[in-house]
């Protein structure tokens, strides 16, 4: 499906896109910030945010402990999801471009596994503060290894390298559990924070994710013409003009870059690299110029939709996102491929 | 279970004829007879201890034979009441978080990963555990060790209960009485004391950083309801499981007269009220963060009236600062 020839995109279908992709954050957020377990009178929470608003003055008649829940809780933890799910989502579909592969993930290359071990080594120091920072480091370091493996043992190949991210993320889960086994009392930790989770504490996480999901997709958005070029071959691509072998490492190295900060902050939430850009592509078509931008708003949305679904079905206790964005996500991509080739 | 456990105990007294509940009443009220006429447990026993004792566990009726002389326990709470009813001295190896008291013999057992082999290498004559994992209760009774499975109690009744049933396997009846009644008093005046102090009525137990919290219908809840408080996470518990992980802003809107969290994850009354949010919250304000001893609100033993008891002077003090 990604080798395919990317199909030309009239500007015009593409800019309504975006201001539908744009249109779907934005609703989804404002129902996100009006929905929770504690009541906030609607109009009250409205005027609180337009007041917000420059030139606007309104004094929201909501109490001091609502105005905290709105702007301390449920504004943060809208903001990560939109961070993460567009991070998750763009770094996805670079992936499945830079390895010419439709079931590459944010993970494939071992970054789950790292982060997985740096994480559980974290709580079994009874280091909680250390747990982002170790995810983090666990997951570069591991797409690094992996990156030199592949490169010493196959060559140029991505077959390769994807290999190589099998073996090390099969060997660093051993070394997980071996960890986990070792320390059961940090199971429960450990399992909650594999399911993912989007846990903030004010805006401490968000200003942590912003930097690297921003310039990864940045990055990443910058390359779009160069991933429309990979997804021919190679040795077009080459013919193009591309420096193929460069291009590959900055894409890789700057998704990763954005994956393993979103899975420091939120955890393994999965599916959503997978599900967002094919979906993209399904509804928009296969060039790079499209997806990429595109997947970053529906990846945001989506992450929003799907915190707004964990925090809502058994409230006021809350489900692991990553049971959402796999349940609600397979059969919502299941739904699009239907719609899409009954229309094709 | 209760019935099969009543089941069982029934088709043990009619079965065992020279039962064995008979002869331990004998036993604790006047000495056995010497003189019976086949050799058995009973003659070899020593009398005043009453053995042997059949008791009433969480795995159905067990016999001890004779007096244990050498217990492996696997549950850090049974290690305390082993030794609050003074059979520490029975006690020759404890799992890694058996840390209290400071005597016990602490090894790298392990309760959540039970080993065959690592618990019969100290030749026990008694294992105490508290949860049957990985089917070790059967397993340890198929080598012939007999095995106490004293489940987490679900109310303060339990407790009692347990340190009874440890005072009788151990031969140490009339402490294990002693220390129950005691405990019992105590909970009876901490509830009396609280007649006059109906101003705090709901509270935020945290048991981490994550908002797990208890509800009232938990072990822990029954205690705070000896206090006249309701858990805020009542109504999140969808399941009834009576541990929900809660959202912050729930716990904002609910906004406890008290907020209690334990020692043991680095929070503090300052961590808590730096919490972006926090700060309006009243409990917060008035200081009204309760620090308590993580093991004590978590080991349901002889130690958990001193949870209670903290908790009740927490409230007086508060009482009076808002007066």
């Amino acid at each position: 499906m990604i080798a395919a020839a990317p199909t030309a995109v009239p500007s015009r279908a593409g800019r309504r896109r975006m201001v539908a992709g744009a249109l779907a954050v934005m609703v989804i957020s404002l129902v996100a910030a009006l929905t929770g377990p504690a009541d906030l009178p609607l109009s009250g929470a409205l005027r609180e945010l337009a007041g917000r608003l420059p030139f606007i003055e309104v004094s929201s008649g909501l109490t001091e402990i609502q105005r905290e829940i709105l702007w301390s809780w449920r504004l943060p933890r809208i903001a990560l999801g939109a961070l993460v799910g567009a991070v998750l989502s763009v770094s996805g579909a670079a992936y499945q471009g830079v390895f010419r592969n439709p079931l590459a993930d944010p993970y494939l290359l071992g970054a789950a596994a790292g982060a997985g071990v740096g994480a559980t080594l974290a709580f079994a120091a009874e280091a909680d503060a250390l747990v982002a920072p170790a995810a983090f480091l666990g997951a570069t370091v591991a797409v690094a290894v992996t990156y030199w493996l592949g490169r010493t043992a196959g060559g140029r190949t991505s077959t390769a390298l994807i290999l190589a991210g099998v073996a090390m993320a099969s060997f660093l889960t051993a070394i997980q559990t071996f960890v986990l086994q070792a320390n059961v009392e940090t199971l429960r930790e450990v399992y909650v924070w594999i399911l993912g989770r989007l846990t903030t504490t004010g805006w401490d996480e968000v200003l942590l994710l912003a930097p690297y999901a921003l310039i990864s997709i940045a990055v990443v958005l910058a390359h779009r013409r160069v991933l429309d070029a990979l997804a021919v071959g190679d040795d077009e691509a080459t013919a193009l003009g591309v420096p193929v072998a460069r291009a590959r490492i900055v894409i890789v190295v700057f998704a990763t870059l954005g994956t393993a900060a979103a899975v420091a902050v939120s955890g393994l939430i999965g599916f959503v690299g997978i599900i967002v850009p094919h979906a993209v592509r399904l509804l928009a078509g296969t060039s790079y110029r499209v997806v990429a931008p595109l997947s970053a708003l529906f990846g945001a949305a989506f992450l929003v939709a799907a915190d707004l679904a964990a925090r809502t079905i058994i409230s006021p206790a809350e489900l692991p996102i990553g049971v959402v964005t796999a349940f609600l996500g397979a059969p919502f991509f299941v739904l699009v491929l239907r719609m899409t080739r009954r229309t094709a | 279970m209760r019935f099969t456990t009543v089941a069982l105990l029934l088709a043990l007294l009619s079965s065992g004829c020279a039962g064995p509940d008979p002869a331990a009443e004998a036993g604790a009220t006047v000495a056995a007879p010497e003189t019976a006429p086949v050799p058995s447990p009973e003659t070899s026993a020593l009398p005043h201890t009453g053995f042997p004792v059949t008791v009433a566990a969480t795995n159905g009726p067990v016999e001890i034979a004779a007096r244990p002389q050498a217990i492996v326990s696997l549950s850090p709470t049974a290690t305390e009441m082993l030794f609050a009813v003074g059979a520490g001295s029975q006690v020759v190896a404890v799992d890694e978080f058996s840390y209290h008291p400071a005597e016990a013999p602490v090894t790298d057992l392990s309760g959540y990963t039970p080993n065959l082999e690592a618990i019969i290498s100290y030749s026990p004559d008694l294992v105490v555990v508290s949860d049957d994992i990985d089917g070790i209760v059967a397993a340890l009774q198929s080598v012939g060790v007999p095995v106490v499975q004293l489940a987490a109690a679900s109310a303060f009744s339990d407790v009692v209960d347990q340190i009874e049933t440890v005072g009788r396997i151990t031969g140490h009846v009339e402490a294990a009485e002693q220390l129950a009644a005691d405990l019992e008093r105590r909970v009876e005046q901490v509830v009396a004391s609280m007649a006059d102090l109906g101003t705090f009525t709901t509270y935020y137990h945290e048991l981490d950083p994550s908002f797990y919290s208890v509800t009232s219908s938990t072990f822990i809840g029954e205690m705070y309801s000896l206090l006249g408080l309701a858990s805020i996470a009542d109504a999140a518990d969808v399941d009834g499981f009576g541990y929900p992980q809660l959202q912050a802003e729930y716990i904002l809107d609910a906004n406890p007269d008290l907020i209690v969290i334990d020692d043991c994850c680095g929070e503090s009354p300052e961590t808590v009220g730096s919490r972006p949010g926090w700060e309006v919250l009243d409990a917060v304000r008035a200081g009204r963060i309760i620090v308590v001893e993580a093991d004590e609100a978590s080991r349901w033993g002889p130690r958990v009236v001193g949870f209670l008891e903290s908790i009740a002077a927490a409230m007086a003090r508060f009482g009076e600062a808002g007066a």
